[in-house]
């Protein structure tokens, strides 16, 4: 990589390393503003709210560790982390995509209302809390490894894919309270869960036919970025998870 | 009670909301190393913080004292000093006293008169008391007994620099640079329910334990009356200094592992004791009895320490953040991994524990052999 800044009309190549956020988001911003297609970030150690309010489909290739909420808000960017990720990353997310090429942290794609984002290995607590949908709008998150307790929690839409491929043969996900309180959306897992692991308000059932659709589109989609063999990875069972009811708690104020 | 809110609070700050900022790194082999990399680590956590609190904890410093105890102490009044140096007198053999050094920092405002002396219990500690247990006993009275008195470290071969700042602000006034230790903590505060003054900033002390926390500790009104039947008074206002008494008694004291005082802490709910097997179902219910008023409500995450040992752990549900790493003898502990990478960008292994599960770095056999690091008595 060029240690020196490079900018063109279409690309920003940026040394981030001692840049505040709020700094290198106005830097992005601009970049966007004044037509930047591709955007390279080098030494980025913990910046906060990367591709915030960018509304553009620019692509971002990020070298480094970013800081929490990166992605937050997004709408129509295309960012890719060569490492791993921190907390919140998708947050409220609108459209737009983010490839992590390592693990993220905690609420993974909370209150995600759009887009799609893949994690190579592991994720951290609450991935998928609150994900919604609406009409066309869909988020989508794609897990490569396992998650941490309260996968999906809340979750009142979208598509959340759980695949444990750093799982070691015949390990089970650790996860418990997997989709406590979840009231919409669907979760794909590959691996073993107990009953015991799931919240009160799952189901489990076989893959139907449309979910077979959704499933093999994302797990296609995963292994286009990280070089997995999607066949092989779909010859396993998935269980399906869903919510029992529409309004878990719908009585629990009314009287 | 002192008057703390006049002396220490002039900020009048309340009441606000955000997270604090941990970092921790040991070194294994027992390698002392300079505080600069813990500086440049919490300082990238910067906006974590919001400057009512900072502090480091180093290990391994003063190997040319490491017999004695180390007794740093902050003095708010004028009157406090002479106060307090009659007292340590009548207490102590004091081999050594100076000025902690300092210099002037940006952002540190007010600070108080900050002092250190190394000290030795004998002959004053009587038969068949516990050095220990002697100088906790000492350490109470004069924080609560003492007006504009607090000791702030009192363990051996360590020491704590703490107050009211920036960490980068702290550190530079404290010259954290210029010390040597093999295991450094560090903190960045951003106080929720108590107030941002001197003896509030993290990490907290007693003897050689220090902790540092992000979080809230609920369950801090019973855990400071289950304490203080075992002598322990809370002075500080804020909630984490429970978390040091409370090792302080559970290993020091009780002798009980770190991994057995984390699940009193962050004992695992019944419902996963039911699915254990007979033998650890019996240990779990056990420590839940026994010490069911040291449970730790409320989200945490903690960054504990005392002499050739680090532990981070947080709270069952994880509701604060901690990453650890590993780079060849050193293990890292941090709210946020970026601030590992940008001291070591070529880890080993970087991974974030399950909630309640405590991550343990410990010194090396070797090391405590070949003298590099004096072993607990």
């Amino acid at each position: 990589m060029p240690e020196i800044n490079v900018s063109t009309a279409d690309m920003l190549s940026l040394d981030a390393r001692g840049l505040h956020y709020k700094e290198l988001n106005a830097r992005l911003r601009e970049a966007v503003a004044e037509g930047a297609t591709d955007i390279e970030l080098r030494n980025v150690f913990g910046q906060r709210y990367i591709g915030t309010d960018l509304d553009k489909p620019v692509n971002i290739h990020i070298y480094g560790t970013p800081g929490n909420d990166l992605g937050a808000f997004m709408d129509g960017p295309r960012i890719v982390v060569h490492g791993n990720a921190q907390d919140g990353c998708g947050n409220t997310m609108n459209e737009g995509e983010i490839v992590i090429h390592g693990h993220a942290g905690d609420i993974l794609g909370l209150s995600a209302r759009g887009g799609r984002i893949f994690v190579r290995e592991d994720v951290g607590y609450r991935v998928g809390i609150h994900m919604k949908e609406y009409q066309g709008k869909r988020p989508l998150v794609v897990v490569g490894g396992t998650a941490q307790d309260f996968l999906g929690e809340y979750m009142a839409g979208g598509v959340l894919v759980v695949l444990g491929l750093t799982l070691k043969e015949g390990e089970a996900h650790r996860a418990s309270y997997i989709g406590t309180g979840m009231h919409g959306g669907v979760i794909y897992l590959r691996g073993q869960v107990q009953p015991y692991q799931l919240g009160k308000e799952v189901g489990v059932a076989e893959l139907g036919e449309a979910d077979r659709g959704v499933l093999e589109e994302a797990v296609g989609q995963f292994c286009a970025h990280f070089g997995y063999d999607a066949g092989e990875i779909l010859k396993t069972p998935f269980s399906k998870l869903f919510p029992l009811y529409l309004r878990p708690y719908g009585r629990l104020y009314a009287y | 009670m002192k008057e703390l809110e006049r002396v220490n609070n002039p900020h009048g700050d309340d009441k606000v909301m955000d997270a604090c900022g941990l970092f921790g790194i040991i070194d294994t082999s027992g390698r002392r190393f300079s505080g600069e990399a813990v500086i440049q680590a919490i300082t990238n956590m910067h906006d974590r913080g919001n400057g009512l609190g900072g502090g480091f904890a180093a290990y391994g410093i003063y190997p040319e004292m490491a017999d004695h105890y180390c007794i740093h102490i902050m003095y708010a009044t004028p009157a406090s000093k002479p106060e307090t140096e009659v007292f340590l007198k009548r207490h102590f053999t004091i081999a050594q006293d100076e000025e902690v050094s300092t210099r002037k920092a940006r952002g540190i405002v007010k600070p108080p008169v900050l002092w250190r002396y190394f000290v030795a219990a004998e002959p004053h500690c009587p038969e068949g008391v516990a050095q220990d247990d002697y100088v906790i006993e000492r350490v109470m009275e004069i924080n609560t007994q003492i007006e504009g008195a607090f000791v702030f470290s009192s363990g051996k071969d360590m020491g704590v620099f703490k107050g009211v700042g920036f960490p980068e602000d702290i550190a530079d006034y404290f010259r954290v640079e210029e010390y040597k230790g093999y295991l450094w903590t560090a903190h960045s505060r951003f106080p929720t329910n108590t107030p941002g003054w001197w003896g509030g900033a993290h990490p907290f002390n007693i003897l050689d334990w220090t902790v540092s926390h992000n979080g809230e500790i609920s369950s801090y009104g019973i855990n400071r009356r289950y304490l203080e039947g075992f002598g322990y008074h809370c002075t500080m206002q804020t909630d984490t200094e429970v978390v040091a008494y409370a090792v302080d008694l559970l290993v020091r004291r009780h002798g009980l592992p770190i991994e057995i005082a984390a699940k009193v802490f962050a004992p695992p709910f019944w419902d996963q004791i039911a699915r254990l097997t007979d033998e650890e179902q019996e240990l779990c219910r056990t420590l839940r009895q026994v010490y069911a008023s040291l449970l730790l409500n409320g989200p945490f995450t903690v960054i504990i320490a005392h002499q050739g040992e680090m532990i981070g752990l947080t709270d069952r549900i994880r509701l604060r953040p901690l990453t650890a790493a590993v780079k060849g003898d050193r293990l890292y502990l941090s709210s946020e991994e970026a601030s590992i990478r940008l001291i070591e960008p070529d880890l080993d292994r970087a991974w974030i524990p399950m909630g309640g599960e405590p991550i343990v770095g410990r010194l090396k056999v070797k090391a405590v052999e070949k003298g590099k690091i004096k072993a607990r008595a």
